[in-house]
């Protein structure tokens, strides 16, 4: 549970010896604790991106471990978990939990929490990684407080060090540090990704593994939340930010809200979505789901072009996965140049709509061609 | 009713700086603001209160400073303000500060009210974990609607709250019975400005301060870094990229040449890209 920027850092700390997380030696109760865990987030008839991200990022934990990957299915019908156990296994799992039962059918906290808990101390694994989505952030604070154990949430990096222990690291205080935590005395140690950090591994089709079952033992009757209503996203309006493969984005550079037009008409030729930095959310240029950055959306396109944004570290962290960054900035020293890979210092402004009319141009002479 | 609403003071992270060298945060003289996120609770916790009736007790965990943020909440229009503020807290990861404020909440309940509501912000901005609110519901037992965009209804005779949640790929319509805890979503409110007269009566207002034995906290193990199962082991500056953008040469060019320019260096360094982007140019 890191909240790294703890509630009063700026006091003296505890003498080490106070700091019984600090103590190496692992309790005798979690030494039989072993595998590693990813939970699968399968809703309406599909798996999210970020579970599959994380097999392949706790196949390669699983492996230094040389223990086994588990995939966590939890959900309302059976066979349709086993249609994505077999998912699981093609990215990486060598098993997959299955706990099916109509009560689980949409997300509710309740009874999601207790399937994984008893799982967890049922077969008892020693680290379990979450998608930081809503329904994976909901979940994983339930389930960490109720096993009383470490939850590191939104890490942008997972190793095992020397001592078999996982060294989650994550960005802190604003995207300014990184920070790297452990959950020494307890377990399972558990951590959060965001969707997009991690890259989505290879499916080797036809890939097997085993299925075990297990029972919630919840009725209906013990659930005290209902589900009156969903009402889904309509696609249109939703961005799809975080698996774009073109994004195009704004910042304080284009000077007003109006401006922001520019950035949405390249973004229409191009076939690509749209988004800004962080002040502009504040500034109320463009809706929070419109957010890049550590406290937005991580995306990894295969091209980003930001105009007027000077790329702070809050910004950077969100950006860095993407192929190719073009930077258009008047300021030759923003921190933008950095980390981009092609740069133009030039008023956005004055560039976006003669660019737009390029692209517009060149993609219209292919369109007739072909 | 009562509602209790947790805030917490954040520094104001547009102003954070690190020091070049020892890569350490440099605090002094850093101005503290609300956590901006705890302002949507506030909002609909007073909102709801204006509506149905009761009271609103703000309650922060943090250093003896931390009352400005207390008095800045009174001034919005909070009936009570509580103060949680002990050194065995420094030091508090996400467990241990739930573990505390979950001891408040429980003390608010028995010294003044009935808690029927808790609040929350989705997450901070300085810690962005989003785990404290889910850590509160299940220490004490309430049911908890995290992301919450509207209260769409609250029923005080059958004691039961209807709400929009944010969900992965729409919007949950969740009813479930008092007592909850709600995580507010960004964006669902605007905080009113305070009254004059609420701005008269928190700068006269006593803030109630508790340290852990008040807060009814008598396992002190399960405070602060004792009762943190995490341990913070490095602290480092991320690495600057060795190479910087190649930059194309804007002297003597006209905006258009720029821009051809600029599509030319794109498709030079991933040719494979033109494909792609007839392809979504074309809408597919």
């Amino acid at each position: 549970m890191s909240d790294a920027p703890r509630q009063t850092q700026a006091t003296t700390p505890a003498p080490a010896a106070g700091r019984a997380g600090m103590k190496k030696e692992l309790p005798e109760r979690f030494k039989s604790y072993k595998h590693v865990w990813v939970f699968i987030e399968y809703e309406h008839g599909h798996i999210h991106p970020v579970s599959l991200e994380l097999l392949g990022e706790g196949r390669k934990l699983a492996d230094k471990l040389q223990v086994e990957l588990a995939g966590v299915l939890i959900g309302g019908d059976a066979a349709e978990l086993t249609e994505a156990a077999h998912a699981c296994f093609e990215h990486g799992a060598d098993l997959a939990y299955r706990v099916a039962d109509p009560v689980l059918t949409h997300y509710r906290n309740e009874p999601y929490t207790k399937a994984l808990t008893d799982l967890v101390n049922t077969y008892k694994p020693e680290i379990v990684l979450l998608g930081a989505t809503t329904l994976g952030r909901d979940l994983a604070g339930s389930v960490a407080t109720t096993l009383l154990t470490g939850l590191t949430a939104d890490c942008t990096e997972l190793a095992i060090d020397d001592e078999r222990s996982l060294a989650a690291t994550r960005p802190t205080f604003g995207g300014s540090l990184l920070c790297t935590i452990h959950t020494l005395n307890f377990r399972p140690q558990m951590a959060t990704v965001r969707p997009r950090v991690m890259a989505m591994p290879l499916a080797i089709p036809g890939r097997e593994g085993r299925i075990v079952d297990h029972a919630l033992d919840m009725s209906e009757l013990d659930v005290i939340t209902k589900v009156l209503q969903f009402i889904p996203d309509r696609h249109t309006q939703k961005a799809q930010l975080a698996y774009a493969d073109v994004v195009v984005a704004g910042g304080l550079g284009l000077k007003s809200a109006e401006n922001f037009q520019l950035v949405k008409d390249l973004a229409a030729v191009l076939g690509a979505e749209y988004g800004g930095s962080r002040p502009l959310v504040q500034k109320g240029w463009i809706t929070a789901d419109r957010q890049i950055g550590q406290t937005g959306k991580t995306i990894r396109p295969k091209l980003y072009i930001a105009a007027g944004i000077s790329g702070a570290i809050q910004h950077r962290v969100g950006v860095e996965g993407a192929d190719m960054i073009i930077a258009i900035n008047t300021d030759a020293k923003a921190p933008i140049f950095d980390f981009a890979q092609i740069g133009i210092v030039a008023n956005a402004v004055e560039l976006l709509p003669v660019l737009t009319a390029a692209f517009r141009r060149r993609l219209s002479v292919h369109r007739l061609a072909s | 009713m009562h509602i209790v609403v947790c805030i917490k003071q954040v520094p104001d992270s547009a102003q954070i700086r690190v020091h070049p060298v020892h890569n350490t945060i440099m605090r002094q003289g850093v101005p503290t603001i609300i956590n901006p996120y705890d302002l949507f609770a506030l909002e609909a916790a007073l909102a709801l209160r204006d509506r149905q009736g009761g009271a609103v007790t703000v309650l922060c965990m943090g250093p003896p400073m931390a009352e400005d943020s207390l008095r800045k909440a009174l001034t919005f229009g909070a009936d009570r303000a509580v103060l949680l503020t002990d050194r065995y807290f420094a030091g508090s990861d996400t467990l241990a500060t739930s573990f505390a404020l979950a001891s408040a909440i429980a003390k608010i309940g028995e010294t003044f009210d009935p808690v029927d509501i808790v609040f929350t912000g989705k997450q901070t901005i300085d810690g962005d974990t989003a785990q404290v609110g889910p850590g509160i519901a299940k220490r004490l037992d309430l049911n908890q609607l995290t992301y919450v965009s509207r209260i769409a209804g609250l029923d005080l005779e059958t004691r039961e709250i209807t709400v929009e949640r944010r969900a992965e790929g729409g919007v949950q319509v969740l009813k479930t019975a008092l007592p909850v805890l709600v995580t507010m979503l960004e964006g669902t409110n605007e905080i009113r400005r305070g009254s004059l007269a609420d701005a008269l009566r928190a700068a006269r207002a006593e803030i109630t301060t508790w340290n852990a034995a008040d807060a009814g906290i008598t396992d002190l193990l399960k405070c602060g870094l004792r009762g943190s199962p995490t341990v913070v082991k490095k602290v480092f500056a991320p690495t600057p990229r060795a190479e910087k953008a190649a930059l194309i040469e804007t002297e003597g060019k006209s905006g258009a040449q720029l821009a051809d320019a600029l599509i030319a260096a794109i498709l030079d360094r991933n040719p494979a890209l033109d494909a792609d982007l007839r392809r979504l140019s074309a809408g597919f």
